[in-house]
């Protein structure tokens, strides 16, 4: 583009440029091309964006040994393992301790790369059909499984789940985990990720900052708004949330929606019922209830535009009675965490009526584990989610991560927890079957999205909570029209 | 130029002409290519569709209203950054009226012109965290400090000045001024101490003032820097991707509930975390026909007869 403009006689210059005519000046020459180029220039580098490396399709000859009884994916020996990790709150070192693991019991070679860029590092080689053999495709730049997904990318984890447990071989591995944890790698019916970590979701607050003033945890609705109500009048913020990401302030919603009308009302939003929100009881009610907590001013002064670690770090100062998060709060918060802070979880309170018991919690796996469809060494990367499925390595996340695996009782009862760690694991004790997850933000990434911009204008007073109703429910009816979503499907 | 020297020229461009066709050219062709299908991004199978991607795009609420953002940035950013730089540029050079009848800049312009650099320096990783801290929506904001310490915002409701919709736009716009002024203002002082100096005394002596020196001497010998200043802030404009995509809530930024949305920030979401990539695409080259357009438009707009000296 930059030389055409160099051909052509057509320009702002017409006096002073006699000796010139006929051809361009050097001075406008490189003036022009380089106007042009300029222009050019930040334009093409979106555009480059969207191009695609080319080629690729092709997967190659996949490597593979003899299958045996012990092998029974046919791991061949001396053959390359490619691992590549999310390097986030959990770091890497606990599968730089498996990859060890893994070459001395195999006799491969396991290169690793821990990363936050899953997208940027991966998705060229997706697209050029040569993918690592194991992915832990998490963290905010994770490729969206949905989209891997419908694109072919990842393979049924059927095989490894079948296989029988390194720990016990006469179970299947499906049978050593906590139930209910693999359906969250369901994609159009089949499993293709494995949430790996066992993550509850809630409430938490500092056991010290409520004995110091003297509260209860709140078991109700109303009870939670008294204390909201104390720490207002306490001078500090009743409840904080991670603005900047409806995401957290959804996990309150969506959880109080889940126990006031019970398992039903959670699978109408994730079968896209065309009565999720509107026309439902339990949402409309829930929805209300959260706003409600806005208009009496109990949120903390700001906390719609803070990021989850302002937010957080808020609340470790004492300056809101609770906050919304996962599980991963304590590994996440540690270096800002005050020692005496005694990190508690709460269930979310109930609101009358409830079909679950206040126990119930939203709990269910996270960090999805992938095995590309087309990588080279599929047998070691199917072995490799056996492994991690096993007594031995899910302690050895344990310790290098400070959190809890989908493995059944899979942690050495040595291993000393944590206190928000520890208050996690008694939730779950408590809730014993009474725990439910959502699907739909791992299917329906528009439709997540949509209502949590719909949250952030309610928690800023912007929108009513009917207005809320109908903007979650058109994204509903919006992800419905798809016709790939005839494919998801929960009972 | 004489015959024979095209190709001269043309031998030397060869190298950067091919890596510019392979490394620019070629990935717009595939774009372009790209944007007729309904391509997921993960894989290299996909369907013909037509133009149904630009089709869709003409009732994608969320794209023309990003549009129309950046649009209104088109206007605005050039329009206050110039202004700006050309009045800080006049004044740290010519604006002062000590000395005997010499032209020189104010006081201390040498130390300002330094200063006025320094937020040119800053990577824009850093320009958002800045803000960030600047626009932080609690009283540990450096803005809600200051107007709560004033007592002028109350305490207990800060002003959540990003997630404000009618603040939004506004807030980044400061930021890109901010960080643009320097730059500019360096452009323009060079330009202006090209001008010979004898012009500037010979309008003194006429008895012209501070004003009528700018609009009379300065402005219109500056033309030239001022049309290639507007080329460049036109397409800042049209990006502005890191900036909101860091500084502002949502996927990619664009939040509040799409209310700081830029072409460029719709045009990521879509490609990386709803797979739509070919409708991506789409947009990729709606934003190149939109930036040629402008450029050609400014360039045109902004023809005038060269002066010579």
């Amino acid at each position: 583009m930059g030389s055409t403009s160099a051909h052509s006689n057509e320009g702002s210059t017409s006096t002073d440029e006699a000796p010139n005519r006929g051809g361009l000046g050097r001075r406008d020459l490189i003036k022009r091309s380089a106007a042009l180029g300029l222009i050019t220039v930040p334009t093409m580098s979106f555009l480059s964006a969207c191009a695609s490396g080319g080629g690729g399709g092709e997967g190659g000859s996949q490597t593979k040994g003899k299958v045996s009884k012990d092998n029974p994916f046919g791991v061949a020996e001396g053959s390359k393992v490619e691992v590549v990790v999310f390097k986030g709150g959990y770091g890497d070192d606990y599968a730089k301790a498996w990859e060890t693991a893994f070459d001395k019991k195999w006799g491969t070679t396991s290169s690793h790369l821990g990363t936050q860029e899953i997208t940027g590092k991966l998705q060229p080689r997706f697209n050029a059909g040569n993918p690592p053999d194991v992915v832990d495709n998490s963290g905010a730049q994770q490729i969206k499984l949905d989209v891997l997904f419908k694109s072919g990318q990842l393979s049924d984890l059927a095989p490894v789940l079948d296989a029988p447990s390194l720990d016990d071989p006469t179970k299947k591995v499906r049978d050593t985990l906590i139930p209910g944890t693999v359906d969250q790698g369901l994609q159009g019916g089949k499993i293709v990720s494995l949430n790996y970590v066992y993550t509850v979701w809630g409430l938490w607050y500092s056991g010290k900052l409520f004995k110091d003033k003297g509260w209860t945890p709140p078991k109700t609705w109303d009870e939670f708004l008294a204390v909201c109500k104390a720490a207002k009048d306490a001078g500090i913020g009743g409840l904080a949330h991670q603005g900047k990401f409806p995401y957290y302030i959804n996990v309150a919603i969506m959880d109080l929606i889940a126990k006031l009308g019970g398992l039903d009302a959670m699978k109408a939003i994730d079968n896209l019922d065309p009565k999720a929100f509107v026309g439902s009881d339990a949402a409309k009610q829930s929805v209300e209830a959260i706003y409600e907590v806005v208009e009496k001013g109990y949120l903390m002064p700001g906390t719609n535009g803070l990021t989850h670690t302002e937010s957080q770090t808020r609340w470790n100062q004492y300056k809101a009675a609770f906050v919304t998060s996962g599980s991963w709060l304590e590994n996440e918060q540690l270096k800002t965490t005050p020692d005496d802070f005694d990190m508690k979880f709460l269930p979310m309170p109930l609101l009358p009526g409830s079909a679950l018991p206040f126990e119930a919690i939203r709990a269910g796996a996270g960090e999805p584990f992938i095995v590309p469809e087309k990588a080279k060494n599929k047998a070691a990367g199917q072995e490799f989610l056996r492994s991690m499925l096993s007594k031995e390595w899910s302690t050895i996340f344990a310790q290098q991560a400070n959190s809890l695996t989908i493995v059944k009782d899979g942690v050495d009862a040595g291993v000393q927890l944590r206190p928000g760690t520890k208050a996690a694991v008694d939730a779950v004790k408590a809730a014993g079957d009474n725990t439910f997850n959502y699907l739909y933000p791992n299917w329906y990434s528009e439709m997540d999205v949509e209502i949590q911009n719909a949250s952030n204008e309610l928690m800023a007073k912007r929108i009513q909570p009917a207005e809320w109703l109908k903007r979650a429910q058109a994204a509903v009816d919006k992800a419905a029209k798809d016709p790939n979503s005839k494919n998801n499907r929960r009972d | 130029m004489r015959k024979g020297q095209y190709q001269f020229v043309t031998g030397f461009l060869l190298a950067p002409m091919a890596l510019y066709l392979i490394f620019v050219i070629w990935p717009y062709l595939q774009t372009i290519g790209y944007s007729f299908t309904d391509w997921k991004g993960q894989s290299q199978t996909f369907g013909f569709v037509g133009l149904d991607n630009y089709a869709a795009l003409l009732e994608d609420n969320v794209f023309l209203q990003a549009i129309w953002h950046n649009i209104l940035f088109l206007v605005f950013i050039p329009v206050i950054t110039i202004l700006l730089a050309l009045f800080f540029a006049f004044m740290l050079n010519a604006g002062g009226r000590g000395g005997a009848g010499g032209v020189t800049g104010i006081q201390g312009s040498g130390f300002y012109k330094i200063v006025y650099f320094f937020p040119q320096v800053l990577s824009l990783a850093i320009l958002a965290v800045l803000f960030g801290a600047v626009y932080r929506s609690d009283q540990g904001g450096l803005l809600n400090g200051l107007l709560v310490k004033a007592g002028l915002v109350d305490a207990g409701r800060p002003v959540e000045w990003l997630n404000e919709p009618s603040l939004v736009l506004w807030c980044l716009l400061a930021v890109v001024v901010w960080h643009g002024v320097g730059f500019y203002l360096v452009l323009f002082s060079a330009a202006m101490q090209s001008i010979p100096k004898e012009i500037y005394e010979a309008s003194l002596l006429d008895g012209a003032g501070r004003a009528q020196t700018f609009f009379r001497v300065t402005l219109p010998l500056l033309w030239e820097s001022v049309q290639t200043s507007w080329v460049y802030l036109g397409i800042t404009a049209m990006d502005l991707f890191v900036l909101v995509s860091t500084m502002t809530s949502g996927q990619f930024g664009g939040g509040p509930d799409h209310h700081s949305e830029v072409m460029a920030t719709v045009l990521m979401r879509n490609f990386l975390y709803f797979g739509k990539s070919g409708y991506a695409c789409a947009m990729g080259v709606v934003m190149l026909l939109l930036t040629l357009i402008l450029s050609v438009v400014t360039l045109r707009a902004t023809r005038r007869e060269r002066i010579e000296f």
